[in-house]
């Protein structure tokens, strides 16, 4: 059985090898009838498509699904062509899609004619978090330490990130915003090269996720100074928040599941219980609280109206950014 | 010692039946993979990735690394037979790999990139297993400025080097460079030359897509009007003889491939580079300090040697971030750390600590990886020789669809189709008018990385040009690609005292 799946596998024909699986214990009669296409929002390699690509083996190993599900990432225009993809998908009910805060902001800075209002929300899975990361070697232990230093630099403190309009630029919008500063931001390619450079010196600071830093933390190269949460991360329990701190920031990406517009009620009970018994399930609960991922699932009309709650959200930031003219 | 303790440790870990057999499975498929045009290691990893959790984490990794250097091995396959680049780190193979066929040669052309890709492989992997941790550190110190300074010596390797036609070098390289430039800036966010509102240029032009065009395509489009219906290949058959002779010729060429082996591990270390741009480099330091420069890309075997040394070497580079850092230097290294992710093991600088076990049983596996490539590779040569004995209009329908396949494989779009087949056509007038498409190639590699680097070195020092050269070790590779490029002038300005005293442009 491996041999020969490894082999067809090998031809690329992921597709049609037909794999055995037992049937999920879901209280539905409606099932998949042929593979679940995952669209990735983010190109292969990058944080969202890892986390991806975990759920989906978690999912094949746990039975959770009938049918296998085929990750297929759909990374350009900052998630763009997946947000187009879905669209053109309407009523399908094999397509489902892995999203991120691009979710809103593509669509915010650039028109490409889809409202996220019209997919069909499945589950929330995941909130990740932010913490502001300065090198271990640097003098700043405290929050008020990195303002003054800022300050002092004169705006050319040099923070890392991936990209204007991406997470943490926003994230460093608020810093400056609240505190008044400057940054010098230096885009990078993806979060885990951000926080090689801040490791090698060649950056001052970052407002990296807790995943892309652990490493480097754990080997005592990084420093966190504050995270930009209400309540204290698990992994990082010396670590003061920003809102304890006074200054009420707080920021997270989501990591969520929608479908297409109009996906039959039935498969949409199908895919909920899936990634509920997927949110219990020990891989993920285990991987989750060592990457300090806050866990509360969120699922159907609740899940919709965060989605437009933090739409709104994004609007105003990137409108006090410059980014996009306001609404 | 105590490296060479944790490696015997590791051994008794890699050379376990299960393990073993996995490596043999896993080499055999990673070479299939990689020999088909547009699936690399990347689409390997990716597809099996999932399957691993019904073997233990460091069997899993195993299989998984052994598939990564059997697509390594494999990609030269493509390059040589069709001259089609089985993976983007196999398009310096072709340059000299597909003359080499085309003269009836393929055989040797293939042991020879089986036995480069050996050492590569293997020289690496020493380097790998004595300097890991050491090497980690050098790794960080590379910022934008280093990455930049790289890239530049990486170009001037490659296109100082006279030979063709340097005004039409050089309208190939800018014309590489635009086509770069494509897609959605890093720096603004803003889409760049989406030809009004494609959304299909939103992710760039993918180099694999202009390689499969330009070589692939246009490379038919050639044959057909040049050999109408005799078939150009001439089959060679492959024998023990052959065999002794391809390790003959081999045995000549250790400087290349020590070369090779070294810059190719290097490079790969660092995480911005990996494998494609060190193949390209070490093909054009081969032939910048070959003897027989001129006989470069028209069936020398030290052109095939010299990217294949490279590129394996270079895979294995890539890994040392990877375990040390937690820093992918490839797109299938990325890979591979979210599976490390998935089996619950953390990449970075603890993991040499908390998990021996696993990182020395993984870099013994890449002994018996190697090994085991190396001979399935050479065994399995007849049936790629043969392969090329078919009749040339059925072999052309072949190559046509590999082309199209593999250009719709890893993207799953048809606007890259499209494009292969424009970029075919174009490369087949460009042929025509003897302009040279490596440099086209070099630059659609090169230009990303160099741009991207550059804007960030700059943002960085607050617009001072001058923190290229104030560094050291990007002040190091400045200077040596200032080198690279008078070297060639140097020459000619030796060969020909008399004419040698115009101006310098």
């Amino acid at each position: 059985m491996t041999d020969s799946f490894t082999r067809r596998a090998a031809l690329g024909l992921a597709s049609a090898a037909a794999m055995t699986l037992a049937l999920p214990a879901v209280a539905s009669d409606w099932k998949p009838q042929k593979p679940v296409e995952m669209v990735i929002m983010a190109g292969q390699g990058g944080g969202a498509d890892r986390l991806a690509r975990l759920f989906q083996s978690i999912i094949q190993k746990e039975n959770l699904s009938s049918m296998p599900i085929l990750p297929v990432n759909k990374g350009g225009g900052s998630g763009a062509e997946a947000l187009r993809y879905l669209k053109d998908k309407e009523g399908d009910a094999h397509t489902i899609m892995a999203t991120l805060n691009s979710y809103y902001t593509t669509p915010l800075r650039t028109d490409i004619g889809v409202d996220i209002e019209e997919y069909t929300p499945i589950a929330r899975m995941a909130l990740d978090t932010f913490v502001l990361w300065v090198n271990a070697d640097s003098d700043i232990q405290t929050l008020d330490d990195y303002v003054a230093a800022v300050k002092a630099a004169g705006g050319e403190w040099k923070m890392g990130g991936t990209g204007t309009g991406q997470e943490d630029s926003l994230v460093t919008a608020m810093l400056e915003k609240e505190f008044g500063i400057k940054h010098t931001y230096v885009p990078f390619k993806g979060g885990g090269t951000v926080a090689k450079n801040l490791v090698g010196g060649h950056i001052d600071s970052t407002v990296n996720n807790p995943s892309e830093q652990m490493g480097f933390w754990q080997a005592g190269k990084s420093r966190p100074i504050a995270a930009f949460t209400t309540d204290r991360i698990a992994v990082f329990p010396d670590v003061p928040t920003m809102t304890e701190l006074g200054y009420p920031m707080t920021y997270t990406m989501q990591r969520s599941f929608v479908a297409p517009p109009g996906t039959p009620p039935e498969a949409v009970a199908y895919y909920t219980a899936m990634f509920e018994k997927l949110a219990e399930s020990e891989e993920w609960q285990t991987y989750a609280s060592e990457k300090a991922l806050q866990t509360d699932l969120l699922t159907g009309d609740a899940l919709q109206a965060y989605f437009l709650e933090e739409r709104q959200r994004h609007n105003d930031i990137l409108t006090s950014m410059g980014e996009i003219a306001g609404s | 010692m105590d490296v060479f303790s944790l490696l015997m440790d590791g051994f008794a870990t890699s050379l376990s039946p299960l393990n073993l057999m996995i490596v043999l499975l896993g080499v055999t498929a990673g070479l299939f993979i990689g020999a088909m045009p547009g699936l690399g290691s990347v689409n390997g990893v990716a597809i099996v990735l999932p399957l691993t959790f019904i073997v233990p984490p460091s069997s899993a990794i195993i299989l998984l690394c052994a598939i990564y250097y059997g697509a390594m091995y494999g990609g030269a396959v493509s390059s040589i037979l069709l001259g089609i680049p089985g993976a983007s780190t196999a398009v310096a193979t072709t340059f000299d790999g597909r003359p080499m066929a085309q003269q009836g040669k393929a055989g040797l052309a293939l042991i020879a990139a089986a036995v480069a890709s050996f050492v590569g492989g293997t020289i690496s992997v020493i380097l790998f297993t004595v300097f890991a941790a050491p090497l980690a550190d050098l790794a960080l110190k590379f910022g934008p400025a280093e990455e930049f300074a790289l890239v530049l010596l990486a170009f001037t390797t490659f296109v100082g080097l006279g030979g063709d036609d340097v005004l039409k070098t050089i309208v190939m390289i800018c014309l590489g460079l635009v086509l770069s430039t494509v897609g959605l800036d890093l720096i603004s966010g803003q889409p760049r030359l989406i030809f009004g509102d494609l959304p299909g240029f939103y992710s760039g032009i993918s180099f694999l897509v202009l390689a499969i065009g330009v070589y692939g395509i246009g490379e038919v489009l050639h044959t057909i009007e040049t050999s109408k219906t005799a078939p150009q290949v001439t089959p060679a058959r492959i024998t023990f003889k052959e065999l002794g002779a391809g390790f003959r010729a081999m045995n000549r060429l250790w400087r290349t491939m020590s070369v090779g082996s070294f810059l190719g591990f290097f490079v790969g270390m660092l995480p911005a580079a990996g494998a494609t741009p060190a193949s390209l480099m070490a093909y054009g330091i081969a032939r910048s300090t070959s003897k027989k420069a001129e006989s470069f890309g028209k069936g020398n075997i030290e052109g095939v040697a010299a990217p294949e040394t490279a590129n394996n070497a270079a895979s294995t580079g890539s890994l040392l971030p990877m375990l040390t850092l937690g820093i992918p230097g490839s797109p299938t290294t990325a890979l591979l750390l979210g599976g490390m992710v998935m089996w619950g093991l953390v990449p970075g600088p603890m993991l040499f600590i908390e998990q021996p076990d696993f990182v020395w049983g993984l870099i013994s596996s890449l002994y018996t990886a190697n090994f085991a490539a190396v001979l399935i590779n050479l065994a399995l040569i007849p049936l790629f020789v043969w392969a090329l004995r078919m009749p040339f209009t059925v072999l052309c329908a072949i190559v046509l669809v590999l082309c199209i396949v593999g250009g719709f494989a890893p993207s799953q779009k048809m606007h890259d189709v499209w494009l292969i087949a424009g970029f075919g056509i174009a490369g087949y007038l460009l042929r025509k008018a003897d302009y040279p498409l490596a440099p086209l190639v070099l630059a659609l590699v090169l230009g990303p990385l160099m741009e991207k680097s550059f804007r960030q070195t700059l943002i960085a020092e607050q617009g001072n040009v001058l923190a290229f050269i104030e560094r050291p070790l990007s002040g190091t590779f400045i200077a040596l690609a200032v080198l690279f490029f008078l070297l060639p002038l140097a020459k000619y300005l030796r060969k020909s005292p008399k004419e040698g005293v115009a101006p310098a442009r």
